[in-house]
């Protein structure tokens, strides 16, 4: 077995790094980039190289210095020091290289108001495709990504998951040797992901060169090796299986259950032999630091039946062991918050409730009779690809968008009548945090707490809760534009939960975080819900949804799945797929449900 | 490698054309807002006064009085308020409702009828807005010497003036101002599509990403600051010619210049404003900041620096100065000369070098700006 770990010196990176082939088709050495003189190196010493044929995965959260690698590589960037050679060439230059790297950045790179023929027309002529090859490639590359019928359509009215698929097309025209992936599953619905897959798989097989980056662990899994990236350096490089034979023994179901199950994993993560643990579904995994030395079943308190059983390791447990291990398991929030107590007359069952909720934007239904009820304390997530309409339920959820039909419900309180009354009650934590950036921590925190109301003493009383709580102290006269991603994430929670709201919404809180601190956003959920908050999170990680009591598939609008993670998995279950992931279920009941549509029409 | 492939430049000319063609915004901006803005600019500013509210105090009623209030009451300039007493026409004054107000005095007929020129009426006129006042006084004036002249006509008397003045305007021989304010504003609009059309389309490739998309490709530097600059270019002169026709054909304003010189003009302007725009989107990368550059450093100066509304030899030094820099003023005063003179090649070529020279410095410096990398330069 071949594991690479890193040295506590970066610049050893090729030292840990598996035998390097006769032949490259990448070789980058000591690569380092920086955006200004004075600035933190967004590539910090790079040294590795990508063998021809396959898929390599850069794998690392949001800064980590994927796209800049990505973008050095596709030579839209001069190092600042260090060299990169693609098929024993400089990129940077203008040159015949660039015929031979195909790139596909994260937008895709497509002209919306260019209908999917002109898109292929423009980059074919700009990749020198001419004549009869052209007339091949187009014929080839429409039967591959399956465009054929919306040749004549503008790529702005593409969905996602065609767009994706026309930029891939783009990017091929020319027949490169080296295609560049900046991170192309974002925000795709899984069944086009996979398609994706299979595309590039076909490629590579064909002796393609391709190079995939990607935030998602799970993704990473299928590469057929692996660069994992933190901070601007590469942590580890092998196959998918090196990485993880590592972990082997190490990972661990603790299953039967009869105590909640954020109980259980608060009180694992106490026990030393524990390195990570994480909800999933009806059970919680574990990740010990060392194979073996398992913890005493009898301080977690998990119940007579409960049993740790061992699981195969994931990408994630290598990455999250190579970063020294998670955060602990109890959050400092459960001191500072008081245990939410529903008005009398509420339906405990029912603190957040959609009837039949609906909106339209013109004759495009985004939401479409969509019903639910969540419980006091319950953590309810909505899952779906980008467009299915999972925010614009949330928004009409909270109050920031009316509904064109149906009621949205809070604590029994419709949100149409009396909005303010119900909004008092109300966390709402957005995409991207919206904080203000040019203010400072403590303005924020003064900002947010005196919107809802706290001024004078109540007020200080709770900035300073927060402020110890979420350990914010040291950063209070910094302005938030310059916080680590880390802290901007519990600055915005703590602005979000200052009044203390007994119902939080969470619209794509951890995109893009590393899965530490993704850990340690979930340990401050968790806590609420402990104390009795109920929680609506959105999210488009599979694996998050698993942390969720219950869960609802979006998909066009349309409610078509809801209840806890087991139950959708098992509901999932095929001959030929009898151990669903959550993603295997999400595809499953999407198709499920296109199916029962398809026999409703005929 | 070459500089300029032309499948390459022909593709992205192609797609830049589909692209204009779409975007209902740009449409409008070429073609709507400068036929909107002729029209506004055209009618609506009349730097001709008529019918300014006057008040006139009439200290005399005799026969000679009279006849000049009739005078000035059928002059057609002045709407005349008369027969109230002097107070309220000093708070009509003061709540600006009269631009001035004329005194006859009690002794205007008895001084008339002596006949040595001691017979005077008082001009009060409003000098918080210096324009309108000079008129009425210019007004009043020019009404005061016809009448006294018609007077002495009438009384077979040859004691006017000894000096006939024949006031006659070259060029504009009406002296309408809108065949002056018409050429003006077609600069100021051709500013609008040059600059502020421009000025989007760099920074909407960087934002939406496509810039990136082709930065990875095969396409050089040359072909892509073109692949903005002629369709841009093409689509000017199509808004000149536009202009050009609703000017000519709709507003009446006669147009005694040579179209070659003013093909050659438009185009040299084109290249100045097209620059500028080019330069702001590419050094933005950001729609929003690149159009409010575009109005603050394009629209701005075009209206207030180029001689259209305000004289430039009026200007101090440093805003005379100014004004060489600011290519909208080369342009206006062509189309004024070409509008209303003929094709005078000594004058226009001054203002040919002005813009040619401001083209070079705007396209080099868009080009030195332009990157073949993400980085800025």
């Amino acid at each position: 077995m071949n594991v690479h770990r890193p040295a506590p010196q970066p610049e050893a990176d090729s030292a840990f790094q598996p035998a390097r082939p006769e032949a490259v088709a990448i070789e980058v050495k000591d690569l380092v980039k920086r955006f200004s003189p004075e600035g933190s190196a967004a590539l910090n010493g790079i040294s590795t190289w990508m063998k021809p044929g396959g898929i390599t995965g850069l794998v690392g959260p949001d800064g980590a210095g994927k796209t800049t690698l990505m973008r050095t590589l596709a030579g839209l960037l001069a190092p600042t020091s260090g060299t990169v050679r693609i098929l024993g060439q400089d990129p940077l230059p203008d040159g015949p290289l660039r015929e031979q790297i195909g790139y596909m950045p994260q937008k895709f790179g497509l002209y919306e108001d260019l209908s999917v023929q002109e898109n292929l027309d423009l980059y074919a002529d700009l990749r020198g495709v001419v004549g009869e090859a052209r007339r091949e490639s187009f014929e080839r590359m429409l039967a591959f990504t399956d465009l054929a019928r919306f040749t004549d359509r503008m790529a702005g009215k593409l969905s996602g998951g065609m767009k994706q698929k026309l930029g891939l097309a783009c990017s091929l025209l020319g027949a490169p040797k080296v295609l560049l992936l900046d991170e192309p599953g974002v925000g795709v619905d899984p069944i086009s992901r996979r398609d994706l897959w299979r595309m590039v798989r076909d490629l590579a097989r064909s002796g393609m060169t391709i190079i995939w980056s990607t935030a998602y662990l799970d993704e990473a899994e299928l590469c057929d090796e692996v660069r994992l990236m933190n901070e601007g350096r590469i942590l580890a490089a092998g196959t998918p299986a090196e990485l993880m034979g590592a972990m082997l023994g190490r990972s661990l179901h603790l299953t039967n259950l009869a105590a909640p199950r954020r109980d259980v994993l608060q009180r694992a993560l106490r026990a030393p032999e524990v390195m990570d643990g994480v909800i999933q579904g009806d059970n919680v995994r574990l990740v010990v630091r060392t194979a073996g030395q398992w913890p005493d079943l009898e301080p977690l308190q998990a119940g007579p039946e409960a049993a740790l059983v061992e699981v195969a390791p994931r990408l994630e447990d290598a990455f999250i062991s190579l970063l020294g291990g998670g955060p602990g398991g109890d959050s400092p929030l459960a001191v500072v918050t008081h245990a939410v107590i529903l008005p009398g007359h509420t339906n405990q069952d029912a603190a957040i409730e959609a009837r039949n909720l609906t909106k339209r934007f013109g004759d495009f239904i985004a939401t479409d009779a969509v019903s639910f009820r969540v419980a006091k304390g319950e953590v309810f997530g909505l899952l779906g690809p980008n467009g299915a309409g999972k925010s614009t339920t949330f928004k009409m959820e909270c109050g920031l968008l009316k509904p064109t039909s149906g009621q949205a419900l809070v604590m029994g309180i419709d949100l149409k009548q009396s909005p303010s009354e119900a909004r008092q009650r109300l966390g709402y934590m957005a995409q991207k945090f919206s904080l203000y950036t040019q203010l400072t921590a403590q303005q924020n925190l003064e900002f947010f707490s005196g919107i809802y109301g706290l001024q004078g003493e109540a007020q200080r009383l709770k900035m300073e809760g927060m402020i110890q709580a979420f350990d914010l102290g040291p950063w209070l006269s910094q302005r938030t534009l310059d916080l680590p991603l880390g802290f901007k994430q519990r600055l915005a929670l703590a602005c979000s939960i200052m009044h203390e709201p007994q119902i939080l919404f969470l619209d794509e809180p951890t995109s893009g975080v590393d899965p530490i601190t993704r850990r340690e956003f979930w340990t401050h959920i968790n806590a609420l819900a402990q104390k009795g908050v109920t929680i609506m999170v959105t999210t488009h990680f599979m694996d998050e949804a698993e942390y969720c009591d219950r869960i609802g598939l979006v998909f066009r609008g349309k409610l078509i799945a809801l209840g806890t993670p087991d139950q959708l998995k098992r509901d999932s279950i095929t001959p030929d797929c009898p151990h669903p992931t959550m993603e295997d279920a999400f595809i499953h009941l999407i198709q499920a449900y296109q199916a029962e549509r398809t026999e409703v029409a005929s | 490698m070459r500089a300029v492939n032309l499948r390459r430049l022909k593709a992205l000319c192609r797609k830049e054309a589909y692209q204009i063609v779409r975007d209902p915004s740009s449409i409008l901006v070429a073609f709507v807002l400068p036929v909107v803005l002729l029209f506004v600019m055209g009618y609506a500013i009349n730097l001709d006064s008529s019918h300014l509210p006057l008040g006139l105090l009439m200290e005399d009623h005799g026969p000679a009085a009279v006849q000049f209030e009739q005078a000035l009451k059928a002059s057609g300039s002045f709407t005349v308020e008369t027969g109230v007493p002097r107070e309220q026409l000093i708070q009509q004054m003061t709540r600006g409702n009269l631009r001035g107000v004329v005194v006859v005095r009690s002794d205007f007929g008895a001084a008339l009828a002596e006949g040595h020129g001691g017979a005077a009426i008082q001009v009060l006129t409003d000098g918080s807005e210096p324009n309108t006042a000079s008129f009425v006084g210019s007004y009043v004036e020019t009404i005061w010497e016809t009448w006294q002249q018609q007077r002495g006509q009438n009384q077979a008397r040859m004691d006017t003036l000894p000096i006939d003045l024949r006031p006659r305007a070259w060029f504009n021989p009406s002296t309408l101002s809108r065949n002056f304010l018409v050429p003006g504003s077609i600069a100021v609009v051709m500013t609008v599509i040059g600059v502020l059309l421009t000025s989007l389309v760099v920074a909407r490739e960087w934002e939406r990403g496509t810039m990136e998309a082709l930065l990875a490709t095969p396409v050089t530097k040359a072909e892509l600051l073109l692949s903005k600059v002629l369709p841009y270019y093409l689509l000017g002169i199509l808004a000149m010619v536009l202009c050009l026709v609703v000017a000519v054909l709709i507003m009446q304003v006669p147009f005694r210049g040579s179209l070659g010189a003013l093909f050659v003009l438009s185009s040299l302007f084109l290249g100045c404003a097209l620059g500028m725009g080019l330069f702001l989107s590419t050094v933005m990368r950001n729609q929003f900041n690149a159009a409010s550059a575009a109005l603050v450093a394009g629209f701005l100066p075009a209206m207030m620096l180029s001689g259209f509304v305000f004289e430039i030899t009026t200007m101090p030094l440093a805003l005379r100065l100014l004004t060489r820099l600011i290519p909208a003023r080369y342009f206006t005063s062509s189309l004024q000369t070409l509008f209303q003179v003929g094709t005078p090649v000594s004058f226009l070529a001054g203002n040919a070098l002005g813009m040619l020279l401001l083209t070079t410095f705007w396209m080099g410096l868009t080009t030195l700006k332009t990157s073949r990398t993400l980085e800025a330069k």
